[in-house]
């Protein structure tokens, strides 16, 4: 017996250690104690580095092969798409085409999907191919950021895109149909039940004619609530309301959160309701809607308008259920409060107590306290404004101004209460402390310089319940004498500051060369949850299901019924499937193309030349396009990723008989 | 009953067992280990191969279980294609096809052998004694004639000659290294043959003095 276990342990031991000879982890070389190397020493000494220089360049770095800590979420403003950038290194990550077509991602450009999420944007019967993308907002849980999804506005035309950050993907577009421009967007409600929208340039309620004379009686603007379904993962705009408000040019927004929840807030900077005519003998919109000393503070509170629609209350203007301004006033859903003049960004505190107007014209920004206000509603301390609307006083909502320099635009937060604030004119982001009840303790802590005329800034999850700290990214509208010279058009500077400690750092400066951003955000990169591939081969990207299109190896085909040609096509490495395809003139083509691979990075693209078309093909993916072939001649298609060492002979002929 | 002992061997008288109670037990039990591992074997991968190439930084595996492969197949396929390599589903589909059944039996052979007294336990515990060699010589076999037999047509059979790969060990086709190991599946097919082994030694030591007495 006692053989028998020792042959037995011999045996274990045996088998164990062919098992751990299997695998040996390899193992990066030390940093030695002390200083820096002497070559490092010596490069920093040959470029004239300070040591701050060197503490930037180490804060920022990214060897090759490790990742970011945060996604930062860019709008790319009039170039209509949103920028994904890593942050701390600062590197472009990706440019996901949202309003505009971009060819690489095979978007608007012969992609039935991506055509018709294009085409609900359009308005009237004007095909629309361009957007103004401003304000970024990443799906929330509990006011924290989930990952999941993100939103953004398209100024210009009032519509609003969802992007999928399963697949970095815009999956759908939607068109407010009663007004022309949103700025005051997007913003989430803190479970993402709705999609914040607010007017920018008042127009007819119900975007009808109307001549300028009549502004005042006709003219309004709408705070939209765009009702998202999580699981479906769209806009479902059947579900959505308006809040119909007077036509004082809405800005900026916020949901309320915490002590704020149920509650949102916007801007406004034309209750002068100033219609311009500088041709006429009229000043112009600039000084115009600047002479009232004061422009109001919208407050409105979501929930009980959600119920108000619930209940029916609202009337159906071009498809959308909006409440009218007098039920928004009766029922206590809508009320004003004094702000300096034309103001710019409004921002609630991660605890949801106070709301924060940043002044622009007003060298303060101005707090407001929710507890105050939901006083001055109960105790009915208000005046009316001329549409009904009840102006609470004053002094009984405001808890504290707090002077920062010229030119406060946006505020955001970070975890050791600590709020920051662009100051546009200073060019210089303001560290100021959050004081709690006693408004002495609000005081301004430090100016960071930045390069130039900064405009949004985002903190790491600056606007949540729970912000990091650490980074503030200051999107800067000017770079000047930054980067080296590109001719007339430059690029923006989009600057990295430190701001885990005290004083704020600033240690990268990144040119951004392919949109103006407006808003961005700031996201933990473990929160999201990319795809390298599609869930299965044969996979509608934009439907979240399999293709009733999918094609698999072997199975590809050409079907004709009488002019209606259709094609089922495979890619794999290093070929398309048909890669002869026989047409005559005038035919209409139905093109299905199914990418078969499973391999992470394996995509293939697709051009047809001569038809305008442009695809993107992941891996998993099928995607359709059609054409009419009404020009004869002879065509190349092929593979545009270059996909493997025979991925130029990835192609096929197209002939087209007259 | 003096003919079926001819065939399995003397039975051990009830004193003796009682007395020598280990004795018996030990290669039974032992033979009972060999073909419970067997079974179980067959729930994992006997055979791995990983190819790596720079831009596949976490490489490619295939599992070879007896019956099936899982793993990258169809993207170790795709890139075979290039050298003119058949799809490795079609190797040893016979094979295949059987293992289930055919290890069940080694185990029940195994078993067998424990109600078998004499020498001819040692030829019913042969073969799962030499299954994980038997394993290895086929997926040589097949690895070889994959190997061998590629299409003169494919894009890279100018630069990739038909090669013969390694059932074990490291090696390299175009960018790529190869490296194959036995998996988990083998590695109790190899205790199991091992446990064999040792139990035909306690066997022989039990059951030898038998034998020798029923001749006496």
């Amino acid at each position: 017996m006692k053989r028998l276990i020792l042959v037995s342990v011999v045996l274990l031991l045996l088998l164990s250690a062919l098992a751990g000879c299997a695998r040996k982890k390899e193992q990066a070389t030390p940093l030695p104690a002390g200083a820096l190397p002497a070559d490092a020493m010596a490069i920093a000494q040959e470029r004239g580095l300070t040591p701050d220089d060197i503490a930037a360049a180490l804060k920022t770095y990214m060897p090759s092969g490790k990742w970011d800590e945060y996604y930062l979420f860019s709008s790319g403003g009039h170039s209509g798409n949103l920028i994904v950038i890593g942050v701390p290194s600062m590197r472009i990550l990706k440019n996901i085409a949202v309003f505009t077509p971009e060819a690489w991602q095979g978007y608007g450009y012969g992609d039935k999907a991506t055509e018709e999420i294009l085409d609900a944007g359009n308005v009237g019967d004007v095909k629309i191919r361009m957007g103004d993308s401003h304000h970024p907002a990443l799906s929330e849980t509990n006011g924290d950021y989930d990952g999941q999804w993100v939103f953004i506005n398209d100024k210009a035309n009032a519509r609003v895109a969802v992007i999928d950050l399963r697949d970095f993907r815009t999956k759908q577009i939607v068109k407010d149909p009663n007004i022309i421009s949103n700025h005051g967007s997007t913003f989430v409600t803190p479970n993402t039940e709705y999609v914040i929208q607010g007017t920018q340039y008042a127009t007819p309620l119900g975007w009808d004619y109307a001549p300028l004379s009549e502004y005042k009686e006709k003219y309004r603007g709408v705070i939209t609530l765009w009702k998202f379904d999580r699981e479906k993962g769209r806009i479902v705009p059947e579900e959505s309301f308006s809040i119909e408000v007077p036509p004082y040019w809405q800005d900026l927004c916020d949901a309320g959160k915490l002590a704020s929840d149920g509650w949102a807030f916007c801007n406004s900077f034309n209750t002068e309701l100033f219609t311009g005519g500088n041709m006429q003998g009229n000043p112009q919109f600039e000084s115009g809607v600047s002479q009232r000393d004061m422009d109001y503070l919208h407050i409105f509170n979501w929930r009980k308008a959600a119920e108000v629609v619930a209940a029916g209350k609202y009337e159906v203007i071009n498809g959308m259920r909006v409440i009218r301004l007098p039920t928004a006033a009766a029922e206590g859903i809508l009320f004003f409060a004094p702000e300096p003049k034309s103001p710019h960004g409004v921002d609630v505190t991660p605890d949801g107590q106070y709301v924060v107007v940043s002044g622009k014209l007003d060298p303060h920004v101005t707090v407001y306290s929710m507890a105050k206000i939901e006083k001055a509603i109960a105790d009915r301390n208000w005046t009316l404004d001329d549409y009904g609307v009840p102006v609470l006083n004053y002094d009984a909502v405001m808890h504290v101004q707090v002077e920062l320099g010229l030119g406060p635009l946006h505020t955001q937060f970070d975890g050791q209460g600590y709020a920051y604030t662009s100051l546009f004119l200073d060019s210089a982001i303001a560290r100021w402390k959050l004081g709690g009840d006693d408004p002495a303790a609000w005081t301004l802590v430090e100016k960071t310089p930045v390069h130039y005329n900064v405009g949004h800034i985002a903190a790491a999850e600056g606007d949540t319940v729970n912000p990091d700290g650490k980074y503030l990214v200051a999107l800067n509208k000017w770079a000047v004498d930054r980067f080296l010279p590109v001719g007339p058009l430059l690029p923006q500077n989009l600057q990295l500051l430190d701001i885990s400690g005290s004083p704020v750092k600033l240690i990268y400066d990144m040119p951004m060369g392919i949109g103006e951003p407006h808003y961005a955000q700031m996201i933990k990169a473990d929160k999201l949850k990319p795809l390298n591939v599609y869930p299965q081969v044969g996979w509608d990207a934009i439907e979240w299901k399999p293709s009733p299109y999918a094609t698999k190896k072997g199975e590809e085909r050409i079907e004709r019924n009488g002019n209606h040609v259709t094609i089922y096509s495979t890619s794999i490495r290093s070929h398309i499937t048909p890669d002869r395809v026989e047409l005559k003139k005038g035919d209409h083509v139905t093109w299905h193309i199914t990418n078969v691979e499973t391999a992470h990075d394996a995509v293939h693209g697709f051009q047809l030349g001569g038809q305008n078309i442009s695809l993107s093909i992941e891996p998993g993916a099928t995607v359709t396009f059609e054409f009419v072939a009404s020009q004869d001649g002879t065509y190349a298609y092929y593979c545009t990723e270059f996909c493997s060492a025979l991925h130029l002979e990835m192609m096929g002929y197209m002939l087209v008989e007259p | 009953m003096a003919n079926i002992e001819k065939l399995i061997g003397p039975r051990v008288p009830p004193e003796e067992l009682r007395a020598h109670r280990g004795r018996y037990l030990i290669p039974t039990a032992l033979f009972l280990l060999a073909a419970l591992l067997l079974l179980i074997s067959v729930f994992l991968p006997y055979w791995q191969m990983t190819l790596y190439a720079p831009q596949y930084p976490k490489g490619l595996t295939v599992q070879a279980y007896l019956n099936h492969l899982e793993g990258d197949v169809s993207e170790i396929d795709g890139l075979n294609h290039y050298i003119g390599m058949r799809p490795l589903n079609e190797a040893a589909t016979f094979e295949k096809s059987i293992s289930i059944i055919g290890v069940a039996v080694l185990a029940l052979l195994v078993l067998a052998a424990v109600f078998v007294h004499n020498r001819w336990a040692a030829l019913l515990a042969l073969p799962a004694l030499l299954f994980p060699v038997i394993f290895l010589a086929d997926l040589q076999y097949w690895l070889a004639n994959f190997g061998q037999n590629l299409d003169p047509t494919a894009p890279l059979s100018s630069s990739v000659k038909p090669f013969v790969p390694k059932v074990l060990g490291v090696g390299v086709v175009a960018q790529f290294k190869t490296i194959a190991r036995p998996g988990p599946g083998l590695w109790l097919a190899i205790a199991a043959s091992a446990l064999v082994l040792v139990g035909l030694y306690f066997h022989r030591r039990a059951y030898k003095p038998l034998v020798d007495a029923q001749k006496g």
